[in-house]
């Protein structure tokens, strides 16, 4: 149905021409989903979009060629083009947000491109609309036929996007990291619905992921992808039970699973003896009845509702939950940078809570509670050096100067293991696991009690999220710190720590030690929640 | 950006190798800047360069076409036009760097506590931007100039407050969208109260676009101080003004001494374009995200 043979794409930029992939080739059969995985870079966007004839400026198609039923998607005119996206191969992209016109109805988005297609009139375009919504299981279609775009949810957008992809019936689905944003309950939805439609319209598609457990999950094949160029290719179960190239070891190894230890995710030559770490059972941190509650335009809007929980010495306690549930309220008001609407954080038997966070930033215990944030890039002053940024607190807090300072952010990065090369340079110089290291060092420079982590590899690739994760273990142990480690990603959570707190709406519906609630979880929240994170085939140890 | 293609970066840069990079790379940039410098230069030594004393009257000398000794001509009372047009280098761009300076420093300060804040003082400072930008600017500038005395401060303080929206405006959206980012964050947990979080890590975020609204503006205060001198306002004669030069000679045009207003005409447009040239030039030097 599609060949591609020696397809390549160059950039061209400041230093001179980019190949972002270097000559692949592979086959999509009728009714088959392909999955291409491969992490930030390897050119598995760009090949999509190499194929749809979407490519930014800048970029070309230097050699190869995508037959698709016959015509070669490389050389037909731009007009044919046009005829054929939308209505023979169709495309849904990352962010649903973005790619739906936030100023026009969600319905008049699918009629528009209906009528392009002349799949409809302009009589029976509103009907037409209508059952791709229904089709896309929108209840109540008629009404969410009139909505905005700021009106849907994330997952609603992107149902939103998959019905005017498939308003055409095309033949081809491409989705490039359809759920990557979206809360894992909601990925799931997504992901059972399109794979559903597939099958049942015998389209073709390619599914571009990041995640590994995902594509395994959904595809029929996966094609792994670096540096522009295929490593590997073949049926799920067996590319990850027995992986032939190294590079996708190293992937499979890297992706979190249920039985495995944080060191397993490193490559085997990497795993050093994991160092022990103690919890004492006297308490950090005690939370009492946390309550935070904004005015909202409807009443009052309550984020955080009577929440207790504890944080034992030495002890790391997963917060886990989907988006909207608190779980970054509750670290905003821990960290103090949010103040609570009623309770108490008694640190080290001290209420930080009763202190404005306005005027925390001069407590003497600034220094013992910090925080990583999610997205290293934003974290970072775009007009600092990395060497200025760890600085930061240490001179503000620590009062340290001269070639004390200097000496000590060399050990921080050593720690961290931050090459002192790259101290001097800006965060749009360094790589992301790179910016995670260097946010990572300013948040431990002052030796903090207490570290709220929040989701600190969310935006990295799995490769690089290992090294951090493993990392992270050995300051617990060396430093003696106590974590909060927020996220959404329970093999993460199950991973790093002890105990863990699962939120819903504000509440915490569940707590205990990380093995007793993830092996024989008891609210039915925390099962759909671990039902619906994917599963990635474990991997066959080939003795 | 990969790994791989960082490696292969030079090392991070300094300063200068910065603006010697931003030079080299767009030619633009480095036409606006030798303009510039040539203006510097006819500001700083202008007044002891030229042949003439700009002031001295020689009637017997009067209306002369260009000529090598008198290279843009001579005025009605035979003072000398090149002298001239060097001599009010100076004047010009003072009052344009003053008064851009300070509606830079006003509206910085006024646009970053709205932008930070929020909330009533926002509104408030928000009003008022809109009814000073509700008055024909120019017209607002002779009000102000006419009302406090004919003055070379007060046209500075006019063209000051008419520019303070602009700043102002612009600052607010900087800083506000980055209000809450994860790095203001961070500086609060590294101690840092909500004013130095403000002043040194969101406000100098801002810098980039600001820059090119410091360069549009210079030319356009350059525009506005010869404009008020032009209609009688500020500068008086005998003082050399482009303004006030392009004004008397005006009258000669039809006359057909065309020298007297062209030269001072030509100089105050070279002005202003090198300012239009020079803004993105700028910007790309306080931005260290261009450097690579």
């Amino acid at each position: 149905m599609l060949s591609v043979k020696d397809l390549a794409v160059s950039f061209q930029t400041r230093r001179g021409s980019v190949d972002a992939v270097r000559g692949i080739s592979f086959e999509l059969e009728k009714g088959e989903i392909l999955g291409i995985v491969g992490e930030s870079g390897s050119g598995k966007s760009v090949t999509s979009y190499a194929l749809m004839r979407i490519l930014d400026v800048g970029g070309t198609i230097k050699s190869g060629e995508a037959v698709y039923s016959g015509v070669d998607l490389r050389r037909v005119a731009e007009k044919t083009m046009r005829d054929i996206r939308g209505r023979e191969i169709s495309m849904i992209f990352q962010n649903p947000r973005a790619a739906l016109n936030p100023i026009r109805k969600v319905g008049h988005q699918i009629e528009d491109v209906l009528r392009r297609h002349a799949k409809a009139t302009r009589y029976t375009a509103r009907e037409k609309a209508i059952e791709a919504l229904e089709a896309v299981k929108i209840r109540d279609a008629v009404a969410r036929y009139d909505a905005y775009p700021f009106e849907l949810s994330g997952g609603m957008c992107q149902r939103i996007v998959i019905a005017i992809a498939l308003a055409c019936d095309p033949r081809l689905l491409i989705a490039d990291e359809p759920t990557t944003g979206l809360d894992i309950t909601t990925q799931k939805a997504v992901m059972d619905l399109v794979s559903e439609l597939i099958r049942a319209r015998e389209m073709s598609s390619i599914l571009i992921t990041h995640d590994l457990g995902l594509a395994a999950q959904y595809c029929d094949r996966i094609m792994v992808m670096k540096d522009g160029g295929i490593v590997e290719q073949g049926d799920p179960v067996e590319l990850f039970s027995n992986p032939q190239h190294s590079y996708t070891r190293k992937l499979v190894d890297a992706t979190p699973r249920e039985g495995e230890s944080i060191r397993s995710l490193l490559p085997p030559e990497d795993r050093k003896p994991e160092l022990p770490h103690d919890v004492s059972e006297d308490a950090l941190l005690d939370v009492r009845n946390l309550t935070k509650t904004y005015r909202g335009k409807s009443g009052p809007v309550h984020a955080v509702k009577n929440i207790s929980f504890t944080v034992k010495r030495g002890q790391s306690v997963g917060l886990v939950g989907e988006s909207g549930c608190g779980k970054s309220t509750t670290s905003e008001m821990l960290v103090r940078l949010m103040d609570a609407t009623a309770g108490e954080i008694l640190f080290d038997g001290v209420d930080i809570a009763a202190m404005p966070a306005a005027a925390f930033a001069k407590n003497s215990r600034r220094g013992d509670i910090q925080m990583v944030f999610q997205d290293a890039t934003d974290s970072l002053n775009p007009r600092h050096t990395a060497r200025h940024t760890i600085a930061e607190p240490l001179q503000r807090l620590g009062q340290m100067g001269g070639s004390e300072l200097s000496t000590r952010i060399e050990e921080l990065a050593g720690l961290v293991g931050l090459p002192a090369t790259l101290l001097d340079r800006f965060p749009h110089q360094l790589s992301g696991g790179q910016k995670a290291r260097v946010g990572i060092a300013r948040a431990i420079a002052l030796e903090p009690k207490f570290l709220i982590l929040d989701e600190p590899t969310a935006a990295l690739d799995v490769s690089i999220q290992a090294v951090v994760l493993n990392l992270l273990m050995d300051l617990r142990a060396k430093l003696g710190m106590s974590y909060l480690f927020v996220s959404h990603d329970l093999h993460v959570v199950r991973l790093l720590c002890d105990h863990v707190v699962v939120m819903k709406a504000g509440e915490i519906v569940e707590q205990g030690p990380t093995l007793q609630v993830m092996s024989n979880p008891q609210e039915p929240y925390t099962k759909e929640l671990l039902s619906a994170a994917p599963k990635p085939p474990a991997r066959r140890i080939v003795a | 950006m990969s790994d791989a293609s960082i490696k292969s970066a030079a090392k991070s840069s300094g300063g200068l190798d910065h603006l010697i990079y931003v030079l080299r790379a767009n030619p633009v940039t480095m036409l606006a800047f030798c303009m510039f410098a040539l203006i510097i230069l006819a500001a700083v030594f202008g007044p002891s360069l030229v042949p003439y004393d700009p002031l001295a009257t020689n009637a017997a000398n009067a209306l002369q076409a260009p000529s090598l000794a008198h290279w843009f001509g001579t005025d009605s009372v035979g003072r000398d036009v090149f002298s001239r047009v060097i001599v009010a280098t100076r004047l010009d761009l003072s009052i344009s760097v003053a008064a851009v300076a300070l509606s830079f420093v006003v509206g910085s300060v006024l646009g970053s506590v709205a932008g930070y804040w929020g909330g009533w003082l926002d509104a408030v400072l928000n009003r008022v931007l809109d009814t000073i930008m509700a008055f024909p600017l120019f017209v607002l500038a002779m009000g102000i100039v006419a009302a406090l005395g004919n003055t070379i401060e007060n046209i500075i303080y006019a063209t000051a407050i008419i520019n303070v929206p602009f700043y102002a405006r612009l600052v607010r959206a900087e800083v506000n969208i980055r209000r809450d980012s994860g790095f203001a964050r961070a500086a609060k947990l590294s101690g840092n109260s909500d004013i130095r979080v403000l002043a040194m890590h969101i406000f100098p975020n801002a810098l980039p676009p600001m820059m090119v609204q410091v360069s549009l503006n210079l030319g356009w205060a350059i525009l506005n101080a010869a404009g008020l001198s032009f209609i009688g306002l500020g500068v008086r004669p005998p003082t050399a003004e482009w303004g006030i030069m392009v004004a008397e000679g005006a009258n000669f045009i039809v006359s057909g001494e065309w020298w007297l207003a062209v030269f001072p005409g030509l100089t105050l447009m070279i002005a202003v374009f090198t300012f239009n040239l020079l803004g993105d030039g700028l910007r790309d030097i306080v931005d260290p995200r261009q450097r690579t």
